[in-house]
């Protein structure tokens, strides 16, 4: 057995040297096809930190009555925060602060400043700002919350029915860019593994007659059909080693640019942070792809 | 040995390449399968070798009906026959010595005895000196002799030529039925499929003659008569 699985080795290497035209070919086109559905997982992190920038942006505001202490406003705070898993935070803006970001946002517009000098007090309110983890639906339920007759006498008004329509188109956009992404990623995923497959099938066909001779002699199915095998195997490990290296140095020099295209993102701390679902990808699309195809391909003229 | 009994064959859609069939040879014979081409000399081999079903009857090699046996079945009576093809069938990426060497490792024969063996049966074929040459590097004739050379390797009982000397010149055809010659000496069975006449006529040995996928002559010392 030990011996067998010696000379399939052996053999693999032998045609894998001896064939040097075909196994770069070979291993040309994983890299292309391996680096593709790379790039779908960096373009899903791309996204993905895309969209949760755009929801973080959305929120909710409870504004309190000008006679409710702080204390209350953040016993109710706690309470809220105990009643959904879906909320991702709540702050607390005082009125003090309100009014401080109010100012500092508009301190280029004197209408504003000279409104709020006649005005001669304070005349904003305490609020809540909350944000969720998840959808349109969840805002609508925290809304509903708080309008309810529990808080009803504490709470001046909810801005939920004013940012409705935003809150759900922002969802329905990214719930569709969350859609495209999955569809084009199964087709290119599907093409790539279509690219390979005829790769593989196109390097075994050169070996069609020698399979042919191999079944005359005599030679078993496994002893004809290892050699392939694992010379898919190592094509599929060397485009894997090449592309690791590149994507590495991708996400390593083009993360600089990437941060200023898309502040908050990495592509080299994506890049590390997942770094064993790239080998895994990269390995079982390259290896994993280049052994069935061998298989699959093999087993074909074997049947002949 | 091997035996055909009411054998035919149809490739569909309805291509009869061998009809009715029946012979048998025995252990250490040297038995020429003669006919024209399209005569289904070559399927009646490909059917030897369980390489193609026959369509109706049965084929016995050593009393076991090839149509029963499973692939490694198969596979066990292909490794016990010696094949040489018109077409040399060599495995063009090994080497002269590998491809002779293939042959035991297929039978799963030790390192050592490989080492031993195939040096010898090279020497035997005088393709010594070109041990490390690829096939697309030697004559036709030198290709035959190594594809002798690899049917030999492994003391087979039978050896099977389709068409050995169609590629060859007149001095390598000599030269390879003087070693299928040979080779019958030492008590192997020998199945030549040829439509060469003058080989079969100064061969002196038994012949079946194949006309149309029918057998219309099995004769002891039969002459190319067509």
């Amino acid at each position: 057995m030990l011996t067998s699985f010696k000379r399939v080795f052996s053999f693999a290497i032998n045609d894998f040297s001896r064939n040097k035209g075909i196994s770069i070919a070979a291993i040309f086109v994983l890299i292309v096809t391996i680096m593709l559905v790379t790039g779908l997982f960096f373009f899903q992190g791309i996204s993905r930190n895309l969209i949760s920038q755009v929801q973080d942006k959305i929120d909710i505001t409870a504004y309190f009555k000008e006679s409710v202490l702080e204390e209350d406003i953040l016993k109710i705070k706690d309470e809220i925060l105990k009643t959904s898993p879906d909320i991702k935070g709540i702050k607390y803006i005082s009125r003090d602060e309100a009014l401080e970001i109010f100012t500092e946002k508009h301190k280029d517009n004197p209408v504003f400043l000279k409104a709020l000098e006649e005005v001669g007090q304070n005349p904003l309110w305490a609020s809540l700002n909350i944000t969720t983890t998840g959808s349109a639906f969840q805002y609508e339920q925290i809304s509903n919350l708080l309008q309810a007759d529990a808080y009803s006498a504490f709470i001046e008004r909810v801005d939920f029915s004013q940012k409705k329509d935003t809150i759900e188109k922002v969802f329905a956009i990214t719930s569709n860019i969350n859609m495209f992404g999955l569809v084009l990623g199964l087709i290119l995923f599907f093409v790539a593994s279509l690219v390979v497959f005829n790769t593989v099938k196109l390097t075994v066909e050169n070996s069609k007659d020698e399979i042919g001779t191999m079944r005359i002699v005599g030679a078993s199915d496994w002893f004809v059909r290892g050699p392939f095998i694992v010379q898919g195997a190592i094509y599929g490990l060397i485009a894997f080693a090449i592309c690791l290296l590149l994507s590495a140095f991708f996400a390593y020099s083009l993360s600089p640019k990437m941060g200023v295209i898309l502040p908050g993102f990495s592509m080299w701390q994506y890049f590390l942070s997942n770094f064993w679902i790239f080998i895994l990808l990269q390995l079982g699309f390259g290896m994993g792809l280049g052994m069935i195809s061998s298989f699959i391909v093999v087993k074909k003229y074997l049947e002949e | 040995m091997i035996k055909f009994e009411k054998v035919t064959k149809i490739y569909p859609p309805n291509t009869a390449v061998l009809q009715d069939i029946s012979f048998e040879i025995k252990e250490g014979e040297f038995v020429s399968i003669v006919g024209k081409s399209g005569a289904g000399k070559t399927t009646l081999i490909r059917l030897i070798l369980g390489l193609e079903d026959p369509t109706y009857g049965e084929i016995f090699f050593k009393n076991k009906n090839i149509r029963d046996a499973d692939s490694s079945e198969i596979q066990k009576i292909r490794r016990s026959i010696g094949g040489v093809f018109q077409d040399y069938r060599l495995l063009p990426t090994k080497t002269v010595y590998e491809n002779v060497a293939y042959i035991m490792e297929v039978e799963g024969k030790g390192n050592n005895e490989i080492k031993r063996e195939v040096p010898k049966v090279l020497e035997l074929i005088g393709l010594s000196e070109k041990m490390n040459n690829f096939p697309r590097e030697l004559s036709g004739g030198e290709q035959q002799r190594l594809a002798i050379a690899r049917a030999l390797v492994n003391h087979p009982k039978t050896i099977i030529a389709d068409e050995p000397t169609g590629n060859l010149d007149p001095y390598n055809t000599y030269e390879v039925i003087f070693l299928l010659k040979k080779i019958n000496k030492t008590g192997t069975t020998v199945i030549l499929s040829t439509h060469d006449r003058e080989i079969i006529n100064k061969l002196g040995k038994r012949v079946i003659t194949l006309v149309d996928g029918k057998i219309i002559r099995d004769e002891k010392e039969g002459r190319f008569v067509i």
